[in-house]
């Protein structure tokens, strides 16, 4: 530790920081444009010199490091001079527009402006304009003029996204920020330049023009998407969600937003939304009152369970609900003698269902995978899955961290991969059973698993080795994995895998309450049907919460299919959306996560508790407050909460969540041979992944939401000819649709996204797919 | 242009000659003798540096620092890639040597950059040069290519078991690139901006190895120091400033161009080499050092010896050695606006002090030139340029400033009597 002094306040610091950080240390304030402590350090914008003894001119605070004995002053004439001199020259160009500025009110260089800027401008010559850019539909950057170049945006895109996306081009006064010539910005990480960007260049698209900044309250959240369950700030003008930032939290989504995360706020506002409950008949939707539809619901399951009993009724539920929901989900169906619930609607493979022994989870800490030696990602879509663990990752792969992949396709993550195998779905197993095998070669352990006709490849052998070298080594699933028809190899391999290497293992949790719902249970036991047993054999009721299944289900021609058939289909949810007004006969309008008390159990087994952040929406009611009614009106025990706290209290009494979450498996066993077919590769494109994101306009309007085309992988292409357009058919459904080589992809196989309006005829997201030129 | 005197470097060149530049034309002149001699005799490492520490070679890009003591900054225990990297990447108004180097005796800043590389213990080395001057570029690599097939390139040069290889690139035209660190940025296929020092070069340079950065004139000086001694180079100079030393004098001289003579020469000497003033006009001012260089009256410049320290005890610099004279019909307003525009067209960009402020500073003098001029102008302009000057990443903005601040001072009645009278006391005559 070296010894310093800023302003006569003598401190240690440690060796190799800067006098920035000493300042932070000890709450002496420095302005600044450029630093941020997350990107690397530009010292461009100078606005932090300060006086150094000893040093004949004053230094940048944040590119200066500490010496033993350094005096700082911050404050002092040379300082001071300085920083203003900085700050007149950082404003002689600036438009000055605050008033039509959405900045305005959180403007870094209105603040600083405030403090070391002069009144009136010496600067009498005519300013710079700068042409806006287009950089797609959720940043704005058409006020390039008010940009004072400090380049965190492209510092960001570099080195947090992994691909600069964004750059300063031309030189001096003449220096624009811009993306490439005649392309947006797509990073799934995008929005966080808003953030970063210190005055109005950068600004949120969808939230443009809307209101003043300071006319917003500040409400704290959690995002309601993907496994990572990041902290949210809503910002909330007159009950309505006008714009969502982050809040901080160095152990989840430290200080970043996925797209995902920060945009889909706008379909808590769509025009989609279910203002109230609705029944169908005669063929025709009446909007009704609670007492008559919740009637109806009671009805029709008593009905359907009198006429054919329990087992005639299917209950299916979003993880996306909170777990307060999912808990009286499955609450109600078991105490109402129903066994078939579940959450799993994406899944195929419940094989392994008998052999485990809790719920699934990450299997460690989100932060600890910073710091990792050796982590192998199985069956992860990692950009679009999980935007803010790829980062996370990328920042470690920098550093100590091997990362290495098996996967269907050897798709750019934009960060420094060690090893990785590429095979189709049904090979997967396979492939990762070549990293066992090796594995068990090297460190002398044995395995259940026969690996007797598996061959290593050298690219396994070295993916092996990594995880043996690496004292801190992990294996975990992604989503993409655990929708596979293999699912409990590939679940049961990758788990020997950690075990044979002494490493952690886990899955990467879908969505935003997944370990939630394993914690609770919303999923069958005791002999109850799963989710694709429910359309397989199809029920004669469905209850379905927060889930649209045609875009949320494996098969979504199967699902849709089993739900027609139906007496009767209830379905709580936020939208008023066409597959439901088709296939359900009573809409039941419930609270989206802003409208209500709850908690999310995120994949390190976190539960994050909040509040509603805005009223509910019209007759809009809260889950959990329906399911209490429906559990009073069908004459079931235990339904007497009076708040989300109370029920988050029960279910938390029969145990805590981290007990109720262990990935082992009674036994490892794998079926790990390998087969040739042409195979449909369904991911859920980013943006597709809930009701929420799917009723976001400015999200729809990215190029990742944009009309699915059949990438195929090269043999498919050439065998076809490199047509421009194919038919895709599954289960006696054509698609037409346009055609293009993804030369990554696994042979074979084809990517044709799941959860698309295009594609919802088609069958299951992993299964064999016919492919013809149209 | 040409070169009109000879020192250590031009020696014995015969510029005329179509081929002087070849590698026969450079062994006939004793050219690769203290290769060999190093090579050949096995000259231990510390020797070579000692020997050019002992020569007094300064820098010749501008900054005049002592090659000698440069090289011995390079870390000796490093084990992995190290480089030498030529800066020819001459931008700098009214400076042309480097250029005719290249042109003229390309092989000796080759075999100095061998020497550079074998001293330092580097298997690599760059020259990045100007990117205007593109047929010496591709001059320098067909020498090259002679170096290669001769043997003092590539895998055990001359049976030593010494290995260096070299190579040529070319920039776009950026005058920062010339910047040291900047010019490593372009190297790596950067967009060409100064890094934030420390960490310095000599440990974190080209592909963040130790790196270290000469400019042409003193890598070409090298072979000389090596063949004929420290002490013959010093001796060409006078102390504490070794050697001969190129000026590329330029403006309203008989005959301008490079003249290499030994540091110490008198100015009026210079002067009368170049031909005298064209059409007998009277002498006004002269920039002695590169269009950064502050600017002195011709009456000063008369008393003044060419070398660092004479020129640097009346305020100026020697800089690169580029020698702009201009006679009594120049107006300083017009030439200063011309000076500002440059420095305005070519800041990079980064900082906030010289992007902001090249741009404010020219506007005002081309305000000023046009009869536009407001009272209190220059004190703006003196005091936009101390906001300016030491405030950035590199010396970029210092550089801009230092032609305001001497043209200011030592013709600010020219600068008074436009903004007062908005027109020009001395009317401007184009050449």
């Amino acid at each position: 530790m070296l010894e310093i002094e800023i302003d006569g306040k003598k401190l240690t610091a440690p060796q190799g920081s800067t006098v920035m950080e000493a300042a932070h240390s000890i709450g002496t304030y420095i302005p600044h444009f450029c630093y941020h402590k997350k990107l690397s350090i530009a010292a461009n914008c100078r606005m932090c010199l300060v006086e150094v003894e000893k040093a004949p001119k004053p230094l940048p605070a944040c590119a200066t490091p500490v010496t033993d004995g350094m005096k700082v002053h911050t404050h002092s004439s040379m300082a001071k001079t300085a920083q203003a001199g900085v700050m007149e020259f950082l404003l002689i160009n600036h438009p000055l527009d605050c008033p039509i500025c959405d900045q305005g009110g959180e403007c870094q260089l209105q603040d600083i402006a405030v403090g070391y800027g002069k009144g009136e401008s010496r600067y009498q010559e005519e300013k710079r304009s700068v042409p806006g850019k287009d950089m797609g539909p959720l940043v704005s950057a058409e006020e390039m003029s008010r940009c004072i170049h400090c380049t965190r945006c492209v510092r960001f895109t570099e080195e947090i996204g992994g691909f600069q996306e964004i750059g300063m081009a031309n030189r001096g006064e003449f220096s624009e920020i811009l993306p490439f010539l005649g392309k947006t910005v797509t990073s799934e990480i995008s929005g966080n330049v808003i953030d970063l960007c210190p005055v109005g260049a950068l600004t949120s698209k969808p939230f443009r023009y809307s209101t003043r900044s300071w006319e917003l309250s500040r409400r704290k959240s959690v995002a309601p998407h993907d496994g990572l369950g990041a902290n949210l700030i809503v910002q909330v003008k007159q009950n309505t969600v006008m714009r969502v930032l982050p809040l901080e939290n160095e152990a989840i989504n430290e200080c970043w937003l996925s797209d995902r995360d920060r945009f889909s706020y706008e379909g808590l506002n769509s025009e989609r939304r279910l203002k109230n409950p609705k029944i169908k008949f005669d063929g025709k939707w009446h909007d009704t009152d609670w007492e008559t539809a919740l009637n109806y619901v009671v009805k029709g399951l008593n009905g359907v369970s009198a006429d054919h009993g329990k087992d005639a009724v299917g209950f299916l539920v979003g993880a996306r609900s909170t777990t307060e929901e999912l808990y009286l989900a499955q609450k109600l169906a078991r105490a109402f003698g129903v066994a078939n619930i579940d959450y799993r609607l994406g899944r195929s493979d419940f094989s392994a269902d008998a052999l485990r022994q809790g719920g699934e989870w990450l299997g460690l800490p989100v932060a600890e995978l910073s710091a990792l030696d050796a982590l192998l990602v199985v069956g992860s879509t990692l950009r679009s899955e999980q935007p803010l663990i790829a980062a996370r990752l990328r920042q470690a792969a920098r550093k100590r961290l091997k990362l290495s992949v098996v996967h269907v396709a050897d798709d750019e993550l934009l960060m420094n991969v060690y090893g990785k195998l590429v095979a189709a779905p049904q090979n997967l197993a396979a492939a990762l059973a070549q990293v066992l095998k090796a594995l068990v070669e090297i460190k002398g352990g044995d395995t259940a698993i026969d690996l007797a006709s598996v061959e290593v490849s050298a690219e396994a052998g070295q993916i092996a080795q990594s995880l043996a070298d690496g004292e801190k080594g992990a294996v975990v699933l992604g989503a993409l994995a655990q929708q596979l028809p293999n699912y409990a190899s590939v679940y049961a391999v990758a788990q020997e895998i950690a075990r044979v290497s002494g490493g952690r293992f886990g899955v990467l949790s879908d969505a935003a309450n997944s370990a939630g719902a394993e914690a609770v249970g919303a999923l069958p036991k005791d002999g109850g049907a799963n989710a694709a047993e429910m359309f397989a054999t199809p029920r004669k009721a469905y209850f379905l919460m927060n889930t649209e299944p045609e875009f949320d289900a494996y098969d979504a021609a199967g699902a849709v299919a089993a739900l027609k058939q139906a007496q009767t289909v209830i379905a709580l949810t936020m939208f008023d959306s066409e597959g439901l007004a088709d296939y359900a006969d009573v809409l039941l309008p419930i609270a989206p996560f802003s409208e209500t008390a709850g908690s999310f159990v995120n994949m390190e087994g976190r539960l994050q508790s909040f509040n509603g952040v805005v009223k509910p929406l019209g007759e809009t009611r809260p889950a959990w407050k329906v399911l209490r009614v429906l559990g009073n009106l069908l004459q079931l025990d235990g339904f007497g909460f009076n708040s989300a706290e109370d029920v988050r209290a029960e279910l938390l009494a029969a145990g805590s969540i981290e007990s109720r979450l262990n990935n082992a498996l009674s036994e490892a066993r794998a079926d790990v041979s390998t087969k040739a077919a042409t195979v449909r590769v369904g991911e859920v494109p980013m943006f597709a992944v809930d009701a929420i994101c799917r009723n976001a306009p400015s999200l729809q309007a990215t190029e990742h939401a944009a009309a699915p085309v059949a990438l195929m992988s090269a043999d498919l292409y050439a065998s076809l000819g490199e047509p421009a357009d194919v038919l895709v058919a599954q289960g006696g459904a054509e698609v037409r649709m346009g055609a293009r080589v993804d030369a990554g992809l696994a042979a074979g196989c084809v990517r044709v996204a799941a959860a698309s309006q295009d594609t919802l005829a088609l069958g299951g997201r992993f299964d064999a797919i016919e492919i013809k030129r149209g | 242009m040409a070169i009109f005197k000879s020192g250590v470097i031009f020696e014995g060149v015969d510029t005329q000659a179509a081929n002087a530049w070849r590698l026969a034309a450079y062994e006939a002149r004793g050219g690769y003798a203290a290769l060999k001699k190093i090579l050949q005799g096995a000259m231990p490492q510390d020797e070579v540096i000692a020997e050019v520490k002992n020569s007094g070679l300064r820098g010749r890009g501008g900054a005049g620092f002592p090659t000698g003591l440069k090289w011995s900054f390079m870390p000796r225990a490093f084990q992995g890639d190290k480089y030498v990297v030529c800066n020819t990447d001459e931008g700098e108004p009214g400076t042309f040597k480097d250029r005719d180097i290249l042109r003229f005796n390309p092989h000796a800043l080759i075999e100095g950059m061998i020497i550079g590389g074998y001293a330092m213990g580097c298997r690599a080395g760059y020259n990045y040069i100007h990117g205007e001057i593109f047929e010496a570029y591709e001059q320098f690599e067909e020498a090259l290519d002679e170096a290669r097939a001769a043997g003092y390139l590539g895998s055990n040069i001359l049976g030593s078991g010494f290995n260096f290889e070299l190579y040529a690139a070319h920039g776009y035209g950026a005058y920062i690139c010339g910047e040291e660190t900047a010019l490593l940025e372009s190297l790596e296929g950067k967009k060409g901006q100064p890094r934030f020092k420390p960490p310095f070069p000599a440990s974190f340079g080209l592909y963040g190895k130790p790196t270290t950065i000469n400019n042409t004139e003193s890598f070409a000086s090298v072979p000389f120091i090596i063949r004929d001694g420290a002490q013959k180079f010093l001796e060409a100079g006078k102390p504490n400033n070794g050697g001969t030393k190129l000026f590329s004098v330029s403006g309203h001289v008989n005959r301008p161009g490079n003249y290499e003579i030994p540091l110490g020469t008198p100015f009026s000497e210079l002067l009368e080499m170049a031909g005298g003033m064209r059409d007998g006009k009277k002498l006004k001012a002269v920039i002695p050092g590169g269009s950064s260089a502050p600017v002195l009256p011709g009456d000063v410049m008369m008393g003044l010896t060419m070398d660092y320290d004479s020129i640097s005890k009346a305020g100026s610099m020697l800089g690169s050695g580029a020698v702009i004279v201009m006679n009594e019909d120049v107006c300083m307003v017009r030439a200063l606006e011309r000076l500002a525009y440059f420095y305005h067209e070519e800041s990079c960009g980064q900082c906030t002090p010289c992007r902001e402020g090249t741009g404010w500073l020219y506007k005002v003098i081309h305000r000023i030139a046009n009869g536009q001029g407001r009272p209190g102008d220059l004190e703006l302009l003196d005091s936009v340029g101390n906001n300016m000057a030491g405030r950035t990443i590199c010396a970029l903005a210092d550089a801009a400033v230092f032609p305001v601040r001497s043209f200011t001072k030592h013709f600010r009645n020219e600068f008074e009597y436009l903004i007062e009278h908005g027109k020009p006391l001395v009317n401007h005559k184009w050449c």
